[in-house]
């Protein structure tokens, strides 16, 4: 495993040419989720529409892995319902705390399973993280997850 | 070279390991943390193997040695910055010698009920206490501290584009009200060498206690404490050949004795009664409980192998490496050194970023070819925003680097740019 091979083409791809990146109007959750080691940094706002369904908003600032990851986040649950995106979510946890065993399942993670490689590097986990910790708590905050809830 | 890198290699055995799919080592990380040399390794394990027992207590000849070999680890790391054993006072780390300065102020402000602070401790609305823009955490947020409990208010002198201190409102920054000046001898992020005796003298000019952070400059230069003209100086072992868990709090004879203790308990008292005590002087009465007896051994050693290299050929070993860096990182397209990028009053810390891609890949970048540096914002994080950066790439080299190692170093840079096409 060298570096290169972490840095898969999706990420390199999201880092460069970032989905749906912005914030949204009426967000009924926010979370701003600091990495203080390194200063990186991810907002996700959310809100729920009439049908159950997750609208993403983000913005951030930071290393290839953070940035990536708050992009393919953003453009996988984009529409989920609390239950999938709660689920992507688990998943996504679960990948990087494999140490880069994992054979995660692209039927639930999409795009984010390029970030398994990610998983091997201590260091740059956090990273990858940050978005999707970002997500939960703007999740709580709104009232649409209760704190604690998994 | 003034020193002799090959054989100082030989004293370092962590240098001959391999990392990331046996790449040799190319450590340049030092201004986070120095490697040790067998004999800091050996000085510490032979305390323990021959002489372990509690220091200053037990009727037995063990005691005797062990607190021969705590107190002799003073005397050498005293007289390594100039000074006398009385003055020196053993912490875990250069963050508690800071924290312990500071809480100087604050205990000495609270009420006591015994009204005996010495004035000179004393803080509160209306007064100042002086830091700088480039100042690790450590020596800024035990001072925002002290204010928030105090009521005294921070100041600082600013930082300029090339990393060096704003003093022409020197004199309206410490003035009257100003209490303490607490300043950075070297920048831990962007290498400046600052000029620490003026402000001292300033300091010292408006009345106010002088404090230096000066653990990135005693490992690499020769430090005097009455050079620099302070009342205060902290820094740590760990960054000069020692282990960790060990740091130093240099101070004025008259100084430490107005100072009230930061850590109570056990070995820094003179009497006890139930309702009150009496403390020692210093330097035990900053030294409460089991004190790190073998860390201290282990510093000493440190300090010991430094002078046989020679403080001046270091320093000068180090200012020639620092030469070396900062011309190629100069003429690199898409870099840009954050700090002094003249090697004139500077140290071997290089901070630097590169166009589109972020400090953290290019971290992994210098990793994936052995290349070990800091990355992120360094403790330093009011220093990154003060150039607008998120986050630096540090490389910091020490007596076992040499220009091949930086060679490394330059050439992962420039793969990192070829593969995010920066």
């Amino acid at each position: 495993m060298n570096v290169e091979s972490m840095y898969q083409e999706i990420i390199l791809d999201h880092y460069r040419n970032p989905r749906g990146r912005g914030l949204i109007e009426a967000p009924e959750g926010e979370s701003h989720q600091v990495n203080p080691t390194c200063g990186d940094e991810v907002t996700v706002q959310v809100a729920m529409d009439r049908e159950g369904h997750l609208h993403l908003g983000y913005e951030g600032q930071g290393c290839s892995i953070s940035q990536a990851s708050a992009s393919v986040m953003a453009e996988l649950a984009e529409g989920f319902d609390l239950a999938t995106a709660e689920a992507a979510r688990a998943a996504f946890m679960e990948m990087m705390r494999s140490k880069g065993d994992a054979e995660p399942d692209e039927d639930i993670l999409g795009d984010a399973v390029a970030f398994v490689g990610v998983a091997k590097y201590p260091a740059r986990i956090k990273c990858a993280l940050l978005p999707w910790m970002a997500l939960q708590d703007a999740l709580v905050k709104s009232g649409a997850m209760k704190e604690g809830e998994k | 070279m003034t020193i002799d890198v090959d054989k100082v290699r030989e004293d370092f055995p962590i240098l001959d390991r391999t990392v990331r799919d046996q790449r040799r080592l190319v450590y340049l990380d030092s201004a986070a943390t120095s490697q040790k040399p067998i004999e800091v390794l050996e000085a510490e394990a032979e305390y323990y193997r021959t002489c372990n027992a509690a220091v200053h207590r037990g009727a037995h000849q063990l005691a005797e040695e062990a607190t021969d070999a705590y107190e002799s680890a003073r005397a050498r790391l005293a007289a390594f910055v100039g000074a006398t054993p009385d003055q020196l006072v053993f912490t875990k780390n250069a963050t508690e010698s800071l924290n312990l300065a500071a809480y100087a102020f604050t205990n000495s402000s609270v009420p006591h009920g015994q009204g005996d602070a010495d004035p000179r401790f004393v803080v509160g609305p209306g007064d100042t206490i002086v830091v700088t823009q480039m100042e690790h955490h450590a020596n800024l947020v035990p001072w925002q501290e002290v204010c928030a409990r105090t009521g005294a208010t921070l100041r600082w002198l600013g930082v300029d584009d090339d990393g060096r201190l704003e003093l022409d409102d020197l004199d309206r920054v410490i003035d009257e009200t100003t209490r303490v000046v607490s300043v950075v001898h070297q920048s831990n992020i962007l290498g400046t060498l600052n000029p620490v005796r003026l402000l001292m003298d300033r300091a010292h000019e408006v009345g106010a206690i002088g404090i230096v952070d000066a653990c990135q400059s005693v490992p690499h230069q020769h430090v005097d404490v009455h050079e620099l003209g302070a009342d205060l100086m902290a820094w740590s072992g760990h960054k000069m050949l020692g282990p960790t868990g060990i740091g130093m709090l240099w101070g004025r004879p008259d100084v430490l004795e107005g100072m009230p203790p930061f850590i109570t308990g056990g070995s820094m008292i003179e009497t006890v009664f139930m309702d009150h005590s009496t403390f020692a002087a210093p330097p035990k009465r900053f030294e409460a409980g089991t004190p790190m007896v073998a860390q201290a051994v282990g510093a000493a050693a440190g300090a010991a192998y430094l002078e046989r290299l020679g403080m001046d050929d270091v320093a000068e070993h180090e200012h020639q490496l620092t030469g070396y860096a900062l011309e190629r990182l100069r003429a690199m397209p898409g870099v840009r050194i954050i700090g002094p990028s003249d090697n004139h009053e500077r140290g071997s810390a290089i901070s630097f970023v590169v166009d589109g891609i972020h400090a953290h890949d290019v971290g992994q970048f210098l990793d994936d070819r052995g290349v070990a540096v800091r990355v992120g914002h360094h403790c330093a994080w009011p220093t990154c925003r003060r150039f607008g950066v998120p986050a630096t790439t540090r490389m910091s080299s020490y007596i076992y680097n040499d220009t091949a190692d930086i060679d490394v170093a330059l050439d992962a840079i420039r793969a990192a740019q070829d593969f995010f096409g920066a």
